[in-house]
């Protein structure tokens, strides 16, 4: 058993009750730095321990807090990101439903670095129950002076609430997440400027998804140098949550080092896959990934480790799929969904996505040409130009269909069907 | 407040209240909206103008949010609302055919209400279980690990409670 971190209160079937959390150590980072360190000491510690965001782009979280202007405008805004729609993805709710109130520390150490007196919870449609639970702890958090009014006594006062979202991926990402808790239509905004200059009503807004939240309490507790030794690689510090899902034996979310390889992770931790099914490629961070075949199985599960072979960590969402699966139905599905939660708000999404569908349904249904193929390639780089990381993200998946598996394209347009079907 | 003036005033206290604790008004859109399409059944123009007037907002400021949002119902939709996960892990455990078989029990094409005004089903991207695919979304209740004889139950359930209200054979 690797060390549990984040889950170190997870059981089944239950949350982890304030109590059980406070016996855990938590609320200590709390007591420990509140009216005791300064803002920038906690900035630092974060950004000494290396903690890189858990939402999917990996930026340094010391270095983000940082960007807020030690001289900039009053209020300030922290926004927890728990809109998870990325497919693939359910690790922040299973965290909700594991340990709530490391989630809510962390957001009020957060706070504390940058001067924020309140934060929203950011959460969808289908994790209601979750944000339930998130209501009712914040409840008991601020009845046990953990949150609100001159939290343990001091003059830093911070409040939570839960935001529920109408539910559309592009939610989750920061800039629009900001316009969508404004209650204006959730398009991105372009920086600069930065949220942590000008976010939430033109006011320093810090994004963090909930997991790099749920992190920073372990960090303050424990230092930076504890931190870095939980992981097994030398660049991407502390422990991660991985969801696999698709074709294996025990579908779920595991704690595992920074660095974990990703056939151990498969193998081990996630059963292999079903007796009968060979693994033929998988997602490695989620829809927004590229295809990743055997030939890199061994590789460490980090942020450098996945760049230097060309590809991304996203949310560590592992989406695996056996020998049977055709990955032109696959890559199909995946344009569909990121055709229909484009915003719409530039071209080369709006447009474009649903090209790179009619293209891919075409050959998948044995209507393609050998001409469609440049076609993909032409239009997956114009999705480069979109105004967000939504439509580059689209055209992950496709473009490494065609780098991995362009024979399979090429023999649906040759038999003029889909030759994993009987 | 022509419209909003209508509305039950338990309902209306409830919704100033929200608004009031909150930064601007129209921050409370979603919630205004949720609340009210419970009442309504559905975000109806009578409903939009009284949240409009609610959030300080134009109606056509309000129609931007309820068009962009999955589970905004700007069109009347049956008692019960399935929403359907059709992202990439559902489809990988079956979803074509278990979507196939819901359409068929309640005789509608997606994106249809039955006939009884019971059932709507809806697709949507990926709900966030795929430990549990493949899954779905009744009333914003998770139902996971589906096959025919769950959603079989889940409907036969649904039908027989729907039956026992008072008004309802």
């Amino acid at each position: 058993m690797c060390p549990q971190v984040l889950f170190s209160n997870r059981k089944p079937g239950r949350i982890a009750t304030m109590e059980e959390y406070r016996q855990s150590g938590g609320y200590k980072a709390l007591s420990l730095v509140v009216g005791k360190w300064t803002g920038k000491d906690v900035c630092a510690e974060v950004q000494k321990a290396n903690l890189r965001g858990r939402g999917g782009a990996g930026f340094p979280t010391g270095l983000k807090w940082l960007g807020v202007p030690q001289e900039g405008a009053y209020p300030r805004y922290i926004a927890a990101n728990c809109d998870e729609m990325e497919p693939g993805t359910f690790k922040d709710r299973i965290l909700v439903h594991a340990d709530p109130h490391m989630i809510l520390e962390g957001m009020v150490l957060s706070a504390y670095a940058t001067g924020a007196e309140k934060g929203f919870i950011f959460v969808r449609p289908s994790y209601e129950s979750g944000a339930r639970i998130l209501e009712r702890e914040i409840q008991r958090a601020r009845d046990a002076g953990y949150l609100g009014r001159n939290i343990l006594g001091t003059d830093f006062s911070f409040h939570i609430v839960v935001h529920r979202s109408g539910g559309r991926y592009i939610c989750g990402e920061a800039t629009a997440l900001l316009n969508a808790l404004q209650g204006n239509r959730p398009n991105p905004i372009r920086p600069p400027p930065y949220p942590t200059v000008k976010g939430l009503w033109g006011r320093p807004t810090v994004v963090n998804n909930i997991e790099t939240m749920a992190n920073v309490p372990h960090i303050l507790r424990n230092g930076a140098e504890w931190y870095q030794g939980l992981s097994r690689s030398s660049g991407s510090p502390g422990t991660k949550l991985f969801c696999v899902s698709g074709r294996v034996n025990r579908p779920g979310c595991f704690e595992l080092p920074m660095g974990t390889t990703l056939r151990e992770i498969i193998e081990e931790h996630a059963g292999g896959l079903p007796p009968g099914c060979q693994f033929k490629a998988c997602l490695p961070g989620g829809a927004s990934t590229r295809f990743l075949t055997s030939e890199h199985l061994d590789v460490a599960m980090d942020f450098e480790s996945l760049a230097a072979i060309g590809h991304r960590m996203g949310t560590a969402a592992i989406i695996v799929f056996d020998h049977k699966t055709c990955l032109v139905e696959v890559t199909l599905n995946l344009t569909r969904f990121f055709a229909r939660e484009s915003c719409g708000w530039c071209t080369p999404c709006r447009e474009g996505l649903p090209y790179l569908g009619d293209l891919l349904r075409r050959i998948e249904a044995g209507e393609g040409e050998e001409e469609f193929i440049p076609m993909i390639r032409t239009m997956c780089g114009h999705l480069w130009n979109a105004y967000c990381a939504l439509a580059p993200g689209a055209a992950s998946p496709v473009e490494s269909l065609l780098t991995n598996f362009e024979d399979e394209v090429r023999e649906h347009i040759r038999q003029r069907k889909c030759p994993c079907k009987a | 407040m022509a419209y909003a003036d209508l509305l039950p005033g338990e309902m209306r206290r409830k919704l100033a209240q929200k608004i009031a604790e909150s930064e601007t008004a129209r921050e409370q859109a979603i919630d205004v909206m949720t609340i009210l399409q419970g009442h309504f059944g559905y975000m109806s123009d009578e409903a939009m103008l009284a949240a409009s007037e609610l959030l300080a907002m134009t109606p056509l400021e309000l129609e931007e949010l309820a068009t962009f949002y999955n589970f905004i119902y700007r069109q009347p939709v049956g008692e019960h609302v399935i929403h359907v996960c059709d992202s990439a892990i559902c489809w990988m455990h079956g979803h074509e055919s278990l979507l196939d078989h819901l359409l068929s029990r309640l005789e509608i094409r997606l994106g249809e209400t039955t006939e009884d005004g019971l059932f709507t089903v809806l697709p949507v991207c990926c709900l966030g279980y795929c430990d549990h695919a493949p899954a779905m979304l009744v009333d914003r209740r998770i139902h996971g690990e589906l096959t025919r004889e769950k959603i079989d139950r889940i409907l036969t359930k649904l039908i027989e409670e729907s039956h026992s209200l008072p008004g309802r054979k």
